[in-house]
């Protein structure tokens, strides 16, 4: 493993930001650590970087304790979340800084810089001050000052976190193809969803400095660990309910489930996609609270009575309008029996 | 960072703050030590009765009322005229402003013995009033008073403006459109966010004025006496050691609840209060009454600030072929061994000798309290070093004078001596300067350079130096500058054969006659080029223009 985390702990002002993360990331692989704010992502970050000590646990490079290793000597590339360019040093200057910190000659050093300038877009920016960049502009002098040394590891926190959507999604999309092709080790951490799930081959979730689930983007948005994970990706059908056989118990009475769910007291999950309007009078009665259109589909808010509220995702043409009466049916394909069992 | 790290950090810690603390404790504290045994003990006992005897005399207790109240006096009326003033300079756009803002500073830097001389010459015996009208101020309180106006307006207008200039004005238009009147706005919204500004600026004032010396010297004759002028007449007049140690001790405890208070003042400041760039709030004025404020202010300047300095150039030059100047050069007239001029050298290195100890000092200082882990005990040091600003001149070198002169430390008759007081005083203006400026580098913009592969120190050369430079420079300047006007230290040390540029002109003008007052105002004329010099090359290297000092 290129890095590994073992039980590492880290307590700010008493409460445990980081508690006990194991966490291990393969040469090659670009991990991104998902939670809210205040999870404990960027404190993993800058615990794995030297910038904050453990209290206890460990940081491992390369299979070495980094215990007694200053920042300074890690060999890691931290991106910071606003970049944390030097302000009296030009473009050049600051990609160059740590080859110059390194001792490198000044050939190579600007031989270097040019290089990198044209991997991320600038080239022959080289002279211009950091000042007078646009927000996408420092970003990628930001990538290119951590890439210029070489780090056996690439940190990214909150990478595209500044920047507008459109700019985001076009270079979370370079970022994947530049890492595939420098064979970048990537650690990154986000709150962006879609962020993590473009760019990671393996995402972590964080909650309260704990590990809440570890998988593919794939297999975390199909089965979401708890109900934290299930709403943290925004999903908000999410109920208590008792499994029994094929079928479940829940606010919104008896949902059926996909077959061998785990039986018992449990949290379930039901996708927009598997709620469907039926006319009023069959399946479960709701009214209409809100429609929300979100370009693919529009998103139906339903009240039924006596129970908490349902989002349906409707084709454009058969969404109801609000205030109309309509009933409800539920398709088990589009249900997930969350392995938790539910809290009393 | 490791556990290693952490210990490296606490030895880097250690380091910075020893040389200061060292420095502190052998040149502040010692002699303050001296001086309240002085003052308190006699022969091994302690009489602490001392104390009340001192202040049971009535002259001694005219001296306190008159400290009080004429600080008092000088805070309220420095308030008034300079209030506007604050206003102008943060909110309206004129031409000139940037210029005109720079000018009304240079009171500030200006060494008392030439503020004094400069009213003399206005307001005085033979003064530009009493030449037109027959009218003389000098034996009244309002000399001091106006002297003391002069003198702090920039204190109120850059520490108040400053703030002002950087509150957000929308804000106020934000309490507009929920209904406020403009007067409203400006009271519910504007007011309280200035009154802790207001408050701090005024116990500056307070404290300058209480400690008041060289302007209460050379104006106040012998009606109007402050602790200050007290402590030095009981010591060099009357070599009364006793009464001026006791004297010291109670401005010492006065000048220390004012600190304590200023202090907790500015840190209310610091809280919650949203600020943006200064240089976007500034409008053109506005209808009839900022046309009116704005005339006001500029005539108060003229009259108030410029009108005394334009005076005392004048009558520098009042003899044909600038005799005065000339006479500078001479060395016979008995009052000094050396020539008036030699004194330019004398002043210039001993300043220069006082900036670069105070930069030193200063330097170490603000970089141990800008650590973001500096503890409690570090942030009571940052107190402990605004001591000597407001402990007044007076108090270090009547110190030096009692402390230093015995073994372990006699230091009499080196030439150090002076240079040390000076720096004791112009270290607090390093700290104010570079503090804010080290606190303002950001912790990540270090964090990044050390992933990037730069050892600490390495950081420190690449980071903050580039950034502090300028800090660095300005703080270079004004401790330059207040070290070659620096009086109430200086007098009680400087050697009679090598006095300093304000020891000479106050020496000048305790002396009757028309060539020595003209060669007074000669001299004084040089100071105030020089410090006036100083401050406006400084005032183009400023970046931050919050414009506090």
């Amino acid at each position: 493993m290129l890095l590994s985390l073992a039980a590492a702990t880290v307590r700010l002002g008493g409460r445990p930001a980081l508690d006990g993360v194991d966490l291990d990331v393969a040469e090659h692989e670009t991990v991104c650590v998902l939670g809210p704010s205040g999870s404990g992502k960027s404190t993993l970050l800058r615990a794995v970087a030297g910038l904050q000590p453990l209290d206890a646990g460990r940081v491992l490079l390369d299979g070495r304790d980094q215990h007694a290793v200053p920042a300074h000597r890690r060999e890691v590339g931290l991106m910071f979340q606003d970049h944390q360019l030097f302000p009296q040093r030009d473009v050049a200057g600051n990609v160059g800084f740590g080859l110059r910190m390194r001792g490198a000659p000044k050939g190579e050093r600007a031989c270097r810089v040019t290089e990198l300038l044209e991997l991320v877009g600038l080239p022959g920016a080289g002279q211009r001050a950091v000042a007078a960049l646009s927000g996408g502009e420092q970003q990628r002098v930001a990538l290119a000052r951590a890439l210029a040394p070489r780090p056996r590891l690439l940190m990214l926190d909150e990478p595209l976190g500044q920047l507008d959507r459109s700019l985001r999604e076009r270079l979370v999309v370079e970022l994947r193809e530049l890492f595939g092709r420098l064979g970048t080790t990537v650690l990154a951490v986000t709150h962006d969803q879609g962020e993590a799930f473009a760019l990671a081959d393996r995402v972590v979730v964080m909650r309260d400095g704990r590990i809440a689930q570890t998988g593919t983007p794939l297999e975390v948005w199909q089965r979401p660990a708890d109900a934290f994970v299930a709403r943290f990706l925004g999903f908000d059908n999410v109920v208590d309910a008792t499994v029994e056989g094929a079928a479940a118990v829940t606010p919104w009475g008896k949902v059926p489930v996909p077959e061998g769910a785990p039986q018992g007291a449990r949290t379930l999950l039901v996708r927009p996609a598997g709620v469907r309007l039926v006319p009023a009078g069959e399946g479960l009665t709701c009214t209409v609270a809100a429609r929300t259109f979100r370009g693919t589909h529009v998103s139906v808010h339903l009240q039924p009575q006596d129970a908490p509220r349902l989002e349906a995702a409707c084709a454009l043409r058969h969404a109801p309008e609000t205030g109309r009466r309509v009933g409800v049916e539920f398709d088990a394909a589009e249900i997930v029996v969350l392995d938790e069992p539910s809290r009393p | 960072m490791t556990g290693r790290g952490r210990l490296a950090q606490n030895a880097v810690r250690l380091g910075l703050t020893a040389v200061p603390v060292a420095f502190f404790a052998v040149f502040f504290a010692y002699p303050v030590a001296a001086i309240v045994r002085r003052g308190l003990a006699d022969g091994g006992t302690w009489h602490v009765g001392r104390l009340a005897e001192v202040l049971g005399q009535s002259d001694i207790r005219h001296v306190l009322w008159f400290t009080l109240w004429q600080a008092a006096a000088s805070t309220a009326l420095t308030l008034l005229v300079a209030l506007p003033g604050a206003y102008v300079f943060a909110r309206l756009d004129f031409p000139g402003r940037e210029v005109l803002r720079a000018v009304v500073t240079v009171p500030f830097v200006l060494p008392t013995v030439v503020v004094g001389a400069a009213f003399l010459a206005l307001v005085g015996r033979g003064g530009l009033l009493d030449e037109l009208w027959g009218v003389r101020l000098d034996t009244t309180v309002w000399a001091i008073l106006l002297a003391h106006v002069f003198f702090n307006y920039a204190v109120v207008v850059r520490t108040v403006g400053g703030l002002w200039a950087q509150l957000d004005p929308r804000q106020e238009d934000a309490a507009r459109m929920l209904g406020a009147s403009p007067l409203r706005a400006w009271r519910k919204v504007t007011l309280p966010a200035l009154a802790p500004a207001v408050a701090a600026a005024a116990l500056m004032v307070f404290l300058f004025t209480f400690t008041s010396f060289g302007v209460v010297q050379i104006l106040g004759g012998p009606a109007f006496s402050t602790l200050e002028v007290e402590i030095y007449r009981q010591t060099t007049d009357l070599f009364d050691l006793s009464t001026a140690a006791v004297l010291t001790i109670v401005q010492f405890l006065a000048v220390g609840a004012i600190l304590a208070v200023h202090a907790r003042t500015v840190r209310r400041r610091e809280t919650a209060l949203r600020l943006v760039d200064a240089s976007g709030t500034a409008h053109r004025p506005r209808g009839a009454g900022q046309w009116a404020v704005l005339a006001g202010v500029l005539a108060t300047v003229a009259v108030l600030l410029l009108l005394p300095l334009a005076v005392l150039v004048q009558r520098s030059l009042d003899t044909p072929g600038l005799g005065y100047y000339r006479a500078l050069t001479d060395a016979d007239g008995g009052i000094f061994l050396v020539a008036p001029i030699d004194a330019v050298g004398a002043s210039l290195s001993y300043a220069a000798a006082a900036t670069a100890l105070a930069v030193v000092i200063g330097g170490l200082a603000a970089a141990a309290l800008a650590r973001r882990d500096a503890g409690r005990l570090v942030r009571g040091f940052d107190a402990l070093l605004m001591l000597p600003l407001g402990v007044s001149a007076v108090t270090v070198g009547f110190g030096f004078l009692i402390a230093l002169d015995r073994p372990p430390l006699d230091l009499r008759s080196s030439w150090i001596l002076v240079p040390l007081a000076q720096a004791l005083v112009g270290v607090p203006f390093v700290v104010r300067t570079m503090l804010p400026v080290l606190r303002a580098v950001d912790v990540r913009l270090r964090e990044a350079a050390a992933v990037l592969g730069a050892s600490p120190w390495r950081v420190w050369r690449e980071v903050d130096l580039p950034l502090v430079r300028r800090a660095l420079l300005v703080a270079a300047g004004f401790a330059f500058a207040v070290s070659l006007g620096e009086f109430g230290a200086t007098v009680f040390i400087a050697r009679p054969d090598n006095p300093t540029l304000p020891v000479a002109v106050a020496r000048l003008l305790s002396r009757p006659g028309d060539l020595n007052y003209g060669q007074a105002m000669a001299l004084s004329t040089i100071l105030m080029v020089v410090c006036a010099a100083a401050l406006l090359v400084l005032e183009r290297l400023r970046t931050d223009r919050s414009g506090e000092f």
